[in-house]
């Protein structure tokens, strides 16, 4: 009942491996500065977690000092950029099997420098085993978590912090794994562990759980019941002869028992009538494999049918399965899915968890660190530090190594503020924000990936560029480029290695990997340059617009949010004529543009909205520097207080290409402020606030903003959302629905994508909703 | 009056195992035997003095009812039972016998209905009536319930079923069977709610059933027959091979309530090579006893709570000769639901689908 404490040996000997030599640079990375250990010593595997500090280096805007009245000099950039180090926390958590745990832990011993650590949290069946080990090794005295209490806890964190955590699992449909959208409360829910036995746990809150039932008939009996019936050792090999078995032979079907007659009966004939039933009356020789098969099959249709039943009885739907026997295992996770399909008729989904083998590390980690409630903050999985599901299963993937031996890591990172759902998303339970899911679509993912491979040499230039002073700036780059080309090889051949396959991943995932090689912000100078020559156009733009009348203005102004939208460093067709021609022009751009109607076109409706009363408050989420959000957004917002509409501007909380950042946006604003009338009263009398999305990310996920944010939408009662940008309204949200009006605009500034969309190479999107009576 | 001619029987195919009914007249005139065709004779002759047909079939003399009324005629039903792989014979036998002049109709339930029909009619020349397996074997039950085990009650349960000292069989009333939960446990286990005598719906079934137990013996100790299997079962240990909670925990886990007897893994212990190195054959088959057991009074006991009843009968040859796991359903179902539920047992275990093909063919409703 209990996550398998296997004191019996399979694949794993008892004797400690001790020849092997980690690579320090990728498994217990930051150990330097570890503090707070907890282990899950499970029958097979060994789950180390801590947390840790990560220094970064981060780019930060400074506005110059203004006193000196000499501010309008032409040549001098509108701010400075200074690089500073940074601090941020991160959780650990490096899986590797049993054999390696002294190697391990004298590993750490000899990095762990200066930690005032005085206590390791342990759990799971193996804890108590190697508690002296663990003691005399890295001199830290071992506290014992409950088993169960530690998965719960580790669950309810994965389930909380990580968007696409739970999946279901269908064999042989494309995709075979399909991952559950965010959800914003997870409970009720039921656990079903199955380990040695089975354990089943109602978790009804964060804090509250109750075991429910269980059974003895679990990974133990598949593995105890195996080993004698085919004189196998080990569970992994066990699953292999199933996997090639026919049960068909030791089972009597319902088909053996009514001959052809099940038809007619409307009977499924290959029903299992008795399990090992053929292997009463046959005194025949039956397959290892055939055995293997017929005792799967019976596990995981008795785990399925007692947790429909339990499910059933406490009335929830959501089962999430976990534990040794499912983990990781295609083979289990598919009759474990039948089975429930088949109890319930369709009623009740088996769930299972990317991070499932860590729950019970990161809830024992979880409980040692109470005192600092790290669940009052959000944690992001970092795709950099993080290898992905199945990562070490030779079953899924033949081109990875085996099992054995391989370290299986998993970083989340802290974020500096919580975050929540956008409060006007009509229903955050549906929400999803990515437009095109790459794991469903193969040909849009080939074309991503090739894609993000291209542009791979430019982004390794720029980042290089971007730190013209430092010394080894090239060999970081080289090792950005080898990470992320990796990951992208990874996804290749599994896109549900991290969740389910999106632009937007492939885009954090770059994010993740520069930030990692202290890559923080490519872009700061490109952005403060932008900024910069954006800034002295403002006053001649905002002149034109207004010798324009009412309606002109209006059809000017969206234009002029598009064309800004066109300078953006993200899309390589445009990143291509930036750096072949600097001249590229605002104008220019505006000429680009494809004349009306656009592809997506309800301007006509919007302009009649305009003609109406003003909307209480704009939410504008920004996307690039200088001219868009200068030349595009500002003139908007302009017209939009001018009409007596309250404004929030979101900018990105940290940089993502030439994105403009939250403080970024503040200098902006402070420095048109300077020169418009309209923007600095509106800002003296907070009818424009600048507020931070919560996000580093070129996309855009409405159910993680800033809690900030979402407290200023309420406050303020916002009725209509801007959202302007490829990243943010075409390859995420452009199907999300608002509770309010909504306005996503962008332009199309990929060949492959616009054709795909039925249209052409800078194709508008301009799509103004109104949500239904 | 006469609704059928004789012989009257009632047959139950499982997957399995045959059960037979055979309705002995006993209040034959002498006028009637004398018209009485030499076949039907002999049919009689052949069931009523024989305790053994063949090498496999078997009656099952101890559960005979005698002086029986039924459709007004006195006599006694006999239970008869030989294995589904004689089925061919059993047919042959038909054949030889000259079955198929005696105009009679041959009431069958059980999948092996089907199975055999073509069988019955090309071999033996017998038209085979075909019904609904779970309408014979509530009609069964209800029927042989309500006419006692000559003057004993049908249904009993068990008191005190964990101590051997102390542990009764008691007759139990099933004067108000209703809802009732039956669960049949054959080959593989059908479990139905019922709540009146034509009120009734399949609620699940488990694959985990005597065929199992018995499957999983024959593979682990080389056992040939069921008895063999229950005999070693007595004899052997199931805590050397299955891991409790006690193995875990070092005794009870409180925080869940488990009491450290509870197993936490069937067969858990056999995960490591010296334990598996260290059992016998009959720690295994009591171990696979103890397993298959527990594992259907769980089922049931979920079902019990989710149909929301709380008398559970259990049937079905698997419980033949089998008080360890009638007593083990017993104990784990008052347990597990802190005396909410009642583990109900019937003496006629395996034979209420066959009494209740037999009441089709007289039509008794």
């Amino acid at each position: 009942m209990a996550e398998c404490g296997a004191s019996g040996s399979g694949s794993s000997g008892d004797s400690l491996d001790k020849s092997i030599t980690l690579p320090p640079d990728e498994i217990f990375r930051n150990l330097e500065n570890a503090k707070r250990f907890a282990i899950d010593i499970g029958g097979s595997l060994t789950k180390l977690a801590y947390y840790s500090t990560v220094q970064h280096k981060v780019a930060k805007v400074r506005s110059f000092d203004h006193s000196d009245k000499d501010t309008e000099q032409d040549h001098e950039p509108p701010y400075e950029i200074s690089v500073q180090e940074e601090v941020t926390a991160r959780l650990h958590f490096v899986k590797f099997e049993n054999t390696y745990i002294e190697a391990c832990l004298d590993f750490i011993k000899d990095h762990l420098v200066n930690t005032e650590t005085k206590v390791i949290q342990a759990t799971g069946g193996g804890a108590y085993k190697f508690k002296d080990l663990i003691e005399e090794k890295l001199q830290l005295k071992v506290d014992k978590e409950d088993v169960m209490t530690c998965l719960i806890k580790g669950c309810n964190f994965v389930l909380k912090n990580i968007p696409q955590e739970a999946f279901v699992y269908q064999k042989g449909s494309n995709p075979e794994f399909r991952f559950q959208t965010h959800q914003p409360s997870v409970f009720p829910y039921l656990l079903v562990s199955v380990g040695s036995g089975v354990s089943i746990v109602k978790v009804e809150t964060e804090d509250r759980f109750e075991w429910i039932g269980g059974s003895s008939i679990g990974g133990g009996t598949f593995w105890g019941l195996g080993a004698l019936l085919t004189k196998t050792k080990s569970f992994d090999e066990l699953l292999h002869l199933a996997s090639r078995g026919q049960h068909a032979n030791v089972d009597m079907l319902v088909q053996d028992i009514y001959g052809g007659a099940h038809q007619t009966l409307g009977l499924s004939g290959n029903l299992i009538a008795s399990s090992f039933g053929k292997s009463a009356t046959a005194d025949t020789e039956f397959s290892k494999e055939d055995m293997a098969k017929s005792l799967l099959h019976m596990i995981s249709n008795d785990i399925g049918q007692l947790a429909c039943l339990y499910a059933k009885l406490h009335c929830l739907d959501r089962v999430y399965f976990g534990g040794f026997f499912i983990r990781g295992h295609p083979v289990t996770m598919r009759t474990i899915t039948y089975s429930i399909n088949f109890f319930s008729k369709g009623e009740v989904q088996a769930l299972f968890l990317r991070h499932e083998g860590y729950l019970g590390a990161i809830g024992a980690f979880l409980k040692g660190a109470e005192q600092d409630n790290p669940n009052q903050y959000s944690w992001e999985e970092n795709y950099a530090g993080s290898s992905g599901l199945m990562s070490s299963s030779p079953e899924l993937c033949p081109t990875q190594r085996a099992r054995s031996g391989t370290f299986d890591l998993l970083e989340m990172d802290r974020l500096e503020r919580p975050l929540v759902n956008l409060p006007l998303l009509l229903d955050p339970s549906s929400y999803v924000p990515d437009t095109v899911d790459l794991t469903d679509d193969a040909l849009a993912r080939k074309y991503w990936l090739t894609c993000f491979e291209e542009a791979l040499d430019g982004v390794v230039k720029r980042a290089v560029a971007s730190q013209p002073g430092s010394v080894d700036a090239a060999e970081r780059a080289e090792k950005f480029r080898q990470k992320y080309w990796d990951k992208l090889q990874t996804l290749r051949y599994q896109p549900f290695a991290y969740g389910t396959l999106t632009v937007r991943s492939l885009l954090d995932t770059r994010e993740h990997c520069l930030n990692e090689f202290n890559f923080p912000d490519p872009y700061s100078k490109v952005k403060q340059k932008d900024n910069g020559v954006a800034l002295k156009c403002f006053q001649r733009v905002i002149h034109s617009l207004d010798a324009l009348g009412w309606e002109e203005r209006q059809l000017a102004l969206v234009k002029g949010l598009l064309a800004g939208n066109v300078f953006d460093w993200g899309a390589k067709a445009v990143s291509d004529v930036l750096e072949s021609d600097p001249q590229f022009g605002f104008e220019e751009a505006k000429r680009k543009l494809q004349e009306r109607p656009w592809l997506v076109d309800s301007y006509s409706n919007w302009l009649q909205r305009l003609k109406g009363p003003p909307h209480k408050c704009a939410l504008i989420f920004a996307d690039n520097s200088g001219v868009d959000v200068i030349l595009g957004v500002f003139p908007f917002v302009r017209e939009l207080l001018s009409r007596g509409t309250e404004v929030i501007l979101a900018c990105n909380s940290g940089p993502a290409l030439n994105d403009v950042t939250y403080s970024e946006s503040l200098i902006v604003a402070e420095r048109i402020a300077a020169m418009d009338p309209v923007v600095r009263s509106a800002l003296r009398e907070e009818r424009l606030l600048l507020t931070r999305t919560g996000s580093s990310s070129p996309c855009l996920d409405l159910s993680r903003l800033d809690k900030g944010l979402a407290v200023l939408v309420r406050e303020r009662g916002a009725d209509l959302v801007v959202i302007e940008g490829m990243g943010r309204a075409v390859h995420t949200n452009y199907h999300a629905a608002l509770r309010c009006e909504s306005l996503k605009l962008a332009v199309i500034k990929n060949s492959w994508l616009a054709e795909r969309l039925g249209g052409r190479l800078f194709s508008v999107i301009f799509k103004y909703e109104v949500p239904a009576e | 009056m006469l609704k059928s001619f004789f012989p009257w029987f009632g047959l139950d195919i499982g997957g399995t195992l045959v059960k037979l009914v055979y309705f002995e007249p006993k209040d034959i005139t002498a006028e009637e035997e004398e018209e009485e065709v030499e076949s039907l004779k002999s049919i009689r002759k052949y069931l009523t003095s024989n305790v053994a047909y063949g090498s496999t079939g078997i009656r099952d003399v101890h559960l005979e009812l005698k002086d029986l009324t039924l459709c007004g005629r006195k006599g006694n039903l006999h239970f008869i039972r030989f294995p589904t792989h004689d089925m061919p014979a059993f047919i042959q036998m038909g054949r030889d016998k000259n079955f198929s002049s005696l105009h009679t109709v041959f009431c069958a339930t059980g999948g092996g209905a089907y199975k055999f029909e073509e069988d019955f009619l090309t071999i033996g020349d017998l038209q085979l009536c075909k019904l609904d397996e779970l309408d014979c074997l509530i009609k069964g039950i209800l029927y042989i319930d309500s006419v006692g085990f000559n003057g004993r009650s049908q249904c009993y349960y068990f008191e005190n079923p964990a101590d051997s000292e102390k542990c009764q069989k008691l007759p139990f009333d099933l004067r108000n069977p209703y809802p009732l939960l039956l669960v049949n446990i054959g080959s593989g286990v059908s479990i139905l709610a019922v709540y009146s005598k034509d009120n009734y719906k399949r609620v699940t079934g488990t694959s985990l059933g005597g065929g199992t137990f018995f499957g999983l013996c024959c593979l682990l100790t080389g056992c040939t027959t069921f008895e063999e299997a229950l005999e070693m079962a007595s004899r052997g240990d199931s805590t050397k091979v299955d891991k409790l909670v006690r193995d875990i925990y070092g005794g009870d886990y409180e925080r869940f309530g488990l009491p450290g007897w509870a197993v936490a893994s069937s067969f858990g212990n056999m995960m490591s090579k010296e334990k598996r190195e260290a059992v016998s054959k009959e720690d295994l088959a009591r171990a696979t006893l103890i397993t298959i057991t527990n594992n259907i009074g769980s089922i049931a006991r979920m079902c019990a709570l989710n149909e929301n009843i709380n008398q559970v009968v259990f049937v079905g040859n698997f419980l033949r000769i089998n008080t360890i796991a009638m007593r083990l359903l017993a104990y784990a179902l008052d347990y597990w639901s802190k005396g909410q539920l009642k583990a109900l047992f019937s003496e006629h275990e395996g034979y209420f689908g066959a009494v209740g093909a037999l009441l089709e063919l007289l039509k008794i409703p």
